[in-house]
């Protein structure tokens, strides 16, 4: 930066007086390019890693209309969950009493318990896990509570469609509504 | 007695070498890494503990968005005219090679069996997930998805697809039985879910098993 006055000074001899040019250092120091080449490294390997989607394995099985053909779920270890809307789960385990009275409300973050405890208390081959969406319930409801059987390492689940009289008692609790009689429900079918 | 003069060094260290490198390998990373093609179809998927990396390869791929559209895509550009020509034959759409080649183009299919001439014709600017009316799938008497899904199947007789959803998180859950029914008339019973890798909950059977070191499938 310093010579730069003096070519501008229009009043350079030349002769015997030359001044000689100084030397100039031409080494530029690399550090910050070397910096900021491994800060961009390591931005771009951590975004690549992150928008890496996974995914996640499901079978279904055949569907039959045979019943001898249907896989058979003894009442003592099934656990019936219904995701219905705003991420409300309804629950029973085993048959559903006609007069509703083992149905529960309960949601996702609370469901979990709700299957550990199942599974303790329930023998390991018996046990079966059905999941009913309702027609409110949303994509990421039903992902979400497939992916709570990895975690909870349940083998057996399935998913099935919700029935009516079910429906009717979903529709009842939410609509705050005392609860039909479900066994009239039933026998309208 | 006097001490031996020790040479004063020079602590520069050429970085250049060095910065070299960094360059080189930041140029290796950004070539390699494939660029996520601008999505026309835009899906907020759910997420899942799942690790697996979905497959890229040979992939089938039904997206569904929030509104409840669905959208039919082939990852290999020759099945693409492979599936045209397969959907030619069984429907009698009225589609000739030209139309073939075009569908080699389009990313996603999305529109009923009846327009689909037109839509092969759509310039790209108009290949957007709202503008377009989705492949029918209603419910059972009204689900064009089947015949896609057969399609599908056909052309990849004797070789390994990769089915798979992709759906939004609020995509209402009987769209997706009605996806699932598809598959199912066609006898497609495995099927993959794309999700985004969410951590694992400690103290859960699951995080139990992964630290004995037993891999999920």
């Amino acid at each position: 930066m310093a010579d730069l006055g003096e070519g501008g000074g229009g009043h350079a001899k030349k002769g015997p007086g030359v001044k000689k040019g100084k030397k100039l250092n031409t080494r530029v120091d690399m550090t910050p390019m070397v910096d900021l080449g491994f800060l961009l490294i390591t931005f771009f390997i951590f975004t690549t890693t992150l928008a890496q989607p996974t995914a996640m394995k499901l079978f279904l099985p055949k569907d039959t209309d045979k019943p001898e053909d249907q896989n058979k779920a003894k009442a003592s270890g099934a656990l019936t969950l219904m995701l219905s809307k705003g991420r409300t789960v309804y629950y029973y385990e085993g048959i559903l009493m006609t007069d509703g009275s083992n149905f529960k409300a309960s949601n996702f973050s609370q469901i979990r318990q709700v299957l550990l405890d199942k599974i303790k208390s329930t023998d390991p081959k018996d046990l079966v896990i059905v999941i009913k969406p309702n027609t409110n319930s949303t994509f990421r409801d039903t992902v979400d509570m497939l992916d709570e059987m990895t975690i909870n390492g349940v083998k057996r689940y399935a998913l099935v469609d919700i029935s009516e009289p079910e429906v009717m008692l979903i529709n009842a609790s939410e609509g705050g509504a005392a609860a039909p009689a479900p066994a009239a429900a039933a026998a309208a079918q | 007695m006097s001490r031996p003069k020790i040479a004063r060094k020079s602590t520069w260290v050429d970085m250049t070498a060095f910065c070299d490198m960094a360059f080189l390998l930041l140029s290796f990373f950004i070539l390699t890494a494939k660029t996520k093609a601008p999505e026309a179809v835009s899906v907020l998927v759910p997420n899942s503990v799942s690790s697996k990396a979905a497959e890229d390869k040979d992939q089938v791929l039904v997206t569904i968005t929030k509104d409840g559209k669905v959208f039919f895509s082939l990852s290999e550009e020759a099945r693409r005219a492979d599936l045209m020509e397969e959907l030619n034959i069984q429907k009698q759409i009225g589609l000739t090679p030209a139309d073939f080649a075009l569908a080699k183009k389009k990313d996603f299919f999305g529109a009923p069996l009846n327009t689909i001439k037109s839509f092969l014709s759509l310039p790209p600017e108009q290949m957007k997930g709202d503008l377009l009316p989705g492949i029918p799938c209603v419910d059972s008497t009204n689900n064009e998805l089947v015949t896609w899904v057969a399609a599908a199947v056909t052309i990849y007789r004797g070789e390994k697809m990769n089915l798979m959803v992709k759906g939004d998180n609020d995509v209402p859950y009987p769209i997706f039985k009605n996806v699932i029914d598809a598959f199912k008339k066609n006898d497609q019973l495995k099927f993959q879910v794309v999700t985004n890798q969410e951590p694992i909950p400690a103290g859960s059977a699951l995080s139990k098993q992964r630290d004995k070191g037993i891999k999920q499938e």
